[in-house]
């Protein structure tokens, strides 16, 4: 089999990816604009032998997915804003316990529920800071309908490897545009694998280099018989209030995903070499700031694009080096600057930032990030 | 016997709560060497509808509080008797927030107190058995840790049941309820729960009167109906025929290993 070529919704390429990475187990609530992932899945998995399950809400559908996971099956769910805030609790359960999984969130016009569907990007800051408690965890970005293919699939791989919840943070647009899509041949990539231990014997289900090293996941139900709990816990899996264990087991699981930022570090950019004004952008908002930067470009304004496709870990020094020559950085996003605040931690402290926040649930025109661009000159 | 211990987290024995209480009654279970998941608060059914449905070949068993399994996770616990999925729901109701010392739950009983009801329950209480019958489940029961042998006899009757099963264990909460209610210690809160059931084979020769306001014990449903996981495979059999020609994205799954 080679490559396909389909016209496709972004929804139904973060299906593909998913299943591309070996998905065998989703659990899910309808909410649009996301629920397109849900009904391809229902339709599927059982092709092969895989499962779908409808939950009652999506604090159901998260628990389901780390059960799930917990047998050794690669699990999803896909939601938006609402119901990613319902899902909270548990994805802070994911990072404690270390358990594999991936969450789409198709995210639209918040808070409470807000103006649906309406695209929007306002759960950046939800996703890295939504579950309570000190946590790391992965957000990946897609601003195409490729990359919702290319980026799920990394979700997995990323997840598997560092057994933590990742996020794939899209937006209605995103979910909703169709574009052609040429799918790689299956055979031409390996299948993300978790790390097994290799007998019961002896196995402590938390044992692991304290400086950010991941331990190895036995399946349920294979004679490990394992405690796995949302206590601190030590490396035996046993729950401990002491106060050395705790500390050692928050550290190790912050240095495991920050130790790795830069090189989690994913992104596309264009004319960034010589640029005086830089637009920095993600998603689907992206679409519209590249359009105006190459417009720019044409009139001979040293303007630079960075998409960003790794939100989370916030890759600060790749970010910052790519920026370092703009004088100015206009970030267009639809929130009121929440990536905005991470670019100016980032930047040099001369640095202007100038915050291009939309949130009418309109999708940006080249033009308005053109003329704040042209502006800036 | 050897065997048997072999199952045990013996290190962990005999139990973590206080003196008297009536979950360690209950539940040797809780220091049993299975794979163990202690999930977050309210979700155990959501969690093991996940390990049943993605390893359909695990036996799983869920041990849950009132609080947990009527209030926080109520709605995972009426879906899951709705769907007849193969778990044992085993609820220890002790009437009371035990762990965050003694506050009214859904099953603290009409005018009894609790830190959060100092005046008395101005609600009333669910019967978790009636819920469970009317929600789906098919296999619903109830003893107490005064009656062990009849609460062993049920759990192992629950574990052979193919689908959604309960059984509540009625258990004594000296340390806060008991207090609080000025009954008494555990021997005196073991026999006001015990005074306040009637088997439920007894109860059929009873005048109403005499059954008025206790709660019914021993096996109180049963009935037949298809298990969701063994449905969900059906169907999954039946779509793989039809699709076995299918070249699709997905090389990864190993369920059908199993």
């Amino acid at each position: 089999m080679a490559e396909t070529v389909k016209l496709m919704q972004g929804n139904e390429a973060c299906t593909m990816g998913a299943l591309a990475a070996g998905l065998e187990f989703f659990a899910g609530y309808p909410i649009t604009p996301s629920t397109e992932i849900a009904e391809m899945c229902a339709e599927e998995l059982p092709k092969f032998g895989g499962r779908f399950i409808q939950m009652e809400d999506e604090i159901g559908s998260i628990s389901a997915c780390i059960g799930a996971s917990l047998t050794g099956r690669k699990s999803m769910t896909a939601t938006s804003g609402p119901g990613f805030s319902l899902m909270q609790e548990s994805i802070g359960y994911a990072c404690l316990c270390e358990i594999p999984v991936v969450i789409v969130n198709v995210q639209r016009m918040g808070p409470s529920t807000g103006m649906p569907t309406s695209p929007a990007q306002q759960d950046l800051m939800q996703a890295r800071w939504g579950t309570h408690g000190d946590h790391s965890l992965i957000a990946l970005a897609p601003g195409n309908v490729r990359e919702c293919y290319e980026l799920t699939f990394k979700a997995f791989e990323l997840s598997e490897k560092y057994r933590v919840p990742v996020i794939v943070l899209t937006d209605e647009v995103i979910g909703h545009m169709r574009e052609k899509v040429v799918l790689p041949d299956p055979r031409s990539y390996s299948i993300p694998r978790r790390a097994m231990p290799d007998s019961p014997a002896g196995y402590k289900p938390y044992a692991a280099d304290p400086d950010g090293g991941v331990p190895l996941m036995a399946p349920f139900g294979q004679g490990y018989r394992w405690h796995c709990t949302g206590l601190f816990h030590d490396e035996s899996g046993a729950p401990s209030g002491k106060a050395t264990v705790g500390n050692t087991l928050l550290r190790r699981l912050d240095r495991k995903i920050g130790k790795n930022t830069e090189a989690l570090a994913d992104y596309y950019a264009e004319n960034m070499e010589d640029c005086e004004v830089a637009v920095v952008s993600f998603g689907s908002s992206a679409m519209a700031a590249l359009s105006a930067v190459r417009r720019a470009r044409k009139q001979g304004l040293k303007a630079g694009m960075l998409r960003l496709k790794t939100m989370w870990p916030f890759p600060d020094k790749t970010v910052g080096d790519l920026l370092g020559r703009a004088r100015t950085v206009i970030v267009p996003e639809m929130n009121l600057g929440q990536l905005a605040l991470e670019i100016e931690r980032v930047v040099h402290c001369d640095t202007e930032v100038v915050k291009l926040g939309k949130v009418n649930g309109e999708l940006f025109h080249p033009d308005e990030v053109f003329n704040v661009l042209k502006e800036a000159f | 016997m050897a065997e048997i211990l072999d199952y045990f987290r013996k290190e962990r024995l005999p139990h973590i709560w206080c003196q008297g209480c009536g979950h360690g009654t209950v539940t040797s279970a809780l220091v049993l060497d299975f794979d163990t998941l202690h999930t977050a608060h309210g979700r155990a059914i959501a969690f093991a509808t996940g390990v049943k449905h993605a390893k359909p070949k695990l036996k799983v068993i869920v041990m849950t509080g009132d609080g947990d399994c009527a209030a926080i996770g109520g709605n995972h616990f009426i879906h899951a008797a709705r769907r007849n999925i193969d778990i044992t729901t085993i609820v220890m109701n002790n009437s009371t927030y035990g762990m965050t010392s003694g506050q009214y739950s859904p099953t603290t009983p009409h005018g009894m107190l609790g830190t959060t009801a100092p005046y008395g329950n101005v609600e009333f209480d669910f019967d978790l058995c009636e819920l469970a019958k009317a929600a789906g489940a098919t296999y619903v029961a109830r003893a107490t840790s005064f009656h062990v042998t009849l609460l062993q006899d049920l759990i192992e009757k629950a574990l052979m049941n193919k689908g959604f099963s309960v059984v509540e264990a009625l258990t004594q909460c000296p340390t806060y309820f008991g207090r609080k209610n000025k009954i008494g210690g555990p021997v005196e809160l073991l026999n006001w729960i015990k005074d306040r059931t009637v088997n439920v084979k007894a109860a059929a020769a009873l005048p109403p009167e005499k059954i008025q306001g206790k709660m019914l014990i021993g096996e109180l449903h049963k009935v037949e109906r298809p298990e969701y996981t063994a449905t969900y495979a059906e169907m999954t059999t039946k779509i793989q025929r039809t699709f076995n020609d299918y070249k699709g994205g997905n090389r990864g799954c190993e369920l059908n290993s199993d």
